[in-house]
């Protein structure tokens, strides 16, 4: 049996101020259960009053070894430990994985599988910034929010579901391509999305952007100064809200984002205002991306012709010895990748996730080390809450928009 | 190699004797423990490496001189470039100063460096593990770490492995 240990300041006496000490300020626990940490986190937070004198974020609730797990499969079957990480971003998890192992083994994508990766995963993005909308709006008492996103991120799951059988843990974005070709249906599908969309986000605004109650919360809070945020190692929508123009797709296209026509949002204020604006933007962008992505799609295959490294498709196992082979050899031993190592990154709703991927000349990987945005954005929390009011605590945990599962790994 | 990374490359190696190594475009310069600390400052104040987007390690167990390669991943912003520094540390009491007076990221990443390696962070502001509970035992992402299962219950043998179970009971 393990004992319940009471926990002593002694733990925490190098975290908080002199006053905690004296009995002055009072320690307060937020969380893990508490709605408004998105999640299981727990805040221990040092008051003077309603004031903020310091937050100590406690992490690890969610923890499941996510990438020892991963080191003890081959890489095909590793990737979907991926989907499981961050459950907002399940499309773009899956291609940060399998951008390291292409580029690891080298290994070529069809311009029609790269056109598709880059159609889920705007909507992905769309998703997630829509979950983030409705839940930051029910944080700030905007009840309808939450049901409105709610109601067009389930037509995304419904195109994802479409496409992959799964609405969440897709891993449908595989190694050499994606799983296979999207039914017919899939075109009609977007497009009414995009038809519908727009409008939707004129709703949401209406609903927020002018709305005094929800200006009054957020204008001027947690002010995240662009030094700190790049100290801290901010990314995403955060760091583009303090004023650094900073987006992989644009910085190092990949996927082929650089025919596509789209802007960069970024603003100077650093608040937790400017935070929502950059993010509204941004849905129009990705918008943009999904629209000229789905004009131009390529016809041709969806899976990398190399079969030392892509499974053949099904149907030719029925007639080549060779692809038989391949078929078995590919999913009962996987296969080699070279002793070196990878740091392959893209641009997730929160921030640059990437993949440090080490392989050591087997059918396994050595060492996979996810660099997750929110663990970095989560970081720089403590710095930006001092001083400001316990709700407006919860304002700026929304606005630098946290998934615990991509934290806590 | 980027044409724009050769200079930075030259100078690192002129100033701490680093060695390097490329792999489809990455650079992987290595430098010694007591370096580190002056080489992000350089990197970060002269070269304008602003993000430490990563730091981690690799454990190549059971080789152990060295054991782990610590890794400094950086990023710079202005002239979108990206280096890797490696610090390989030996497997007895293995040892790397704290950077986190360079980059604020490097605080909560080297106590996660510490709870999933066992390597310990020396002069670290904060020395508690981050994921794992407090009275945990052991570094999980070590090689010699075993990766635990759950034995499954079915019914002629479920008393048997409940009792076995660590939850709590009653």
């Amino acid at each position: 049996m393990t004992q319940i240990e009471e926990v002593s300041l002694d733990q925490y006496k190098h975290l908080v101020s002199e006053r905690a000490l004296t009995g002055e300020t009072m320690l307060l626990n937020m969380g893990p259960q508490h709605p408004s940490t998105h999640g299981v986190l727990r805040l221990l937070l040092e008051l003077d009053g309603e004031i903020v004198v310091n937050c100590i974020p406690d992490i690890g609730f969610l923890h499941t070894g996510v990438e020892k797990n991963m080191e003890a499969k081959t890489y095909q079957k590793a990737e979907v430990m991926t989907d499981r990480l961050d459950y907002m971003n399940t499309m773009g998890n899956n291609l940060s994985y399998v951008m390291a192992v292409e580029k690891l083994i080298d290994v070529d994508v069809p311009a029609r599988a790269q056109a598709l990766r880059v159609i889920l995963v705007e909507l992905q993005r769309i998703a997630s910034h829509l979950v983030w909308l409705g839940t930051s709006g029910l944080d700030l008492a905007a009840m309808s929010m939450f049901l409105y996103c709610f109601r067009e991120r389930e037509q995304i799951l419904d195109i994802f579901e479409l496409v992959s059988g799964q609405r969440m843990m897709t891993t449908y974005i595989r190694p050499g391509g994606v799983w296979r070709d999207v039914p017919v249906e899939f075109e009609k599908a977007v497009r009414d999305f995009i038809k519908v969309f727009p409008k939707r986000i004129d709703e949401y605004e209406t609903l927020l952007t002018k709305n005094p109650l929800f200006i009054d919360r957020m204008v001027d809070i947690g002010y995240l100064s662009k030094e700190t945020a790049l100290s801290y190692g901010v990314t995403g929508p955060t760091l583009r809200a303090s004023g650094v123009n900073w987006d992989l797709r644009k910085a190092r296209p990949y996927m082929g984002y650089e025919q596509y026509d789209f802007n960069v949002p970024v603003l100077t204020e650093g608040d937790t205002y400017a935070r929502y604006l950059v993010r509204i933007q941004e849905l129009r962008e990705s918008l943009k991306i999904v629209e000229q992505a789905l004009n131009k799609l390529p016809l041709g295959p969806v899976r990398s012709e190399n079969r030392k490294f892509v499974p053949p498709p099904r149907s030719e196992i029925g007639v080549s010895m060779e692809s038989l082979i391949h078929h078995f050899k590919l999913w009962t031993e996987g296969f080699p990748a070279p002793k070196a190592s990878i740091y392959s990154a893209v641009e997730s709703p929160r921030g640059e996730l990437a993949v440090f991927l080490e392989g050591d000349g087997g059918p396994k990987p050595l060492r996979v080390h996810m660099r997750t945005p929110s663990f970095d954005n989560l970081g720089v929390v403590p710095e930006i809450v001092k001083g400001y009011l316990v709700a407006d605590l919860v304002a700026i945990l929304a606005s630098v928009d946290i998934v615990l599962g991509d934290i806590d790994r | 190699m980027d044409k724009k990374l050769e200079p930075i490359v030259k100078e690192v190696q002129v100033k701490f004797g680093a060695t390097f190594e490329e792999f489809r475009d990455e650079v992987h310069l290595f430098v010694k423990p007591e370096q580190i600390v002056e080489a992000l400052t350089l990197l970060r104040d002269e070269q304008n490496f602003e993000l430490l987007s990563a730091l981690t390690a690799v454990d190549y167990y059971p080789q152990s001189t060295p054991r782990f390669h610590v890794i400094y991943q950086l990023t710079s912003i202005a002239k979108n470039l990206s280096v890797q520094l490696r610090v390989p540390v030996n497997g007895d009491s293995p040892k790397v100063p704290t950077v986190t007076r360079v980059f604020g990221s490097a605080n909560w990443r080297e106590r996660e460096l510490f709870d999933m390696f066992g390597i310990e962070v020396e002069g670290h502001p904060d020395p508690r593990r981050i994921l794992m509970p407090d009275d945990s035992e052991g570094h999980p992402l070590r090689k010699d770490y075993p990766l635990g299962y759950e034995e499954p219950q079915f019914t002629f043998n479920f008393d048997e492995i409940n009792l076995r179970k660590p939850y709590a009971k009653e």
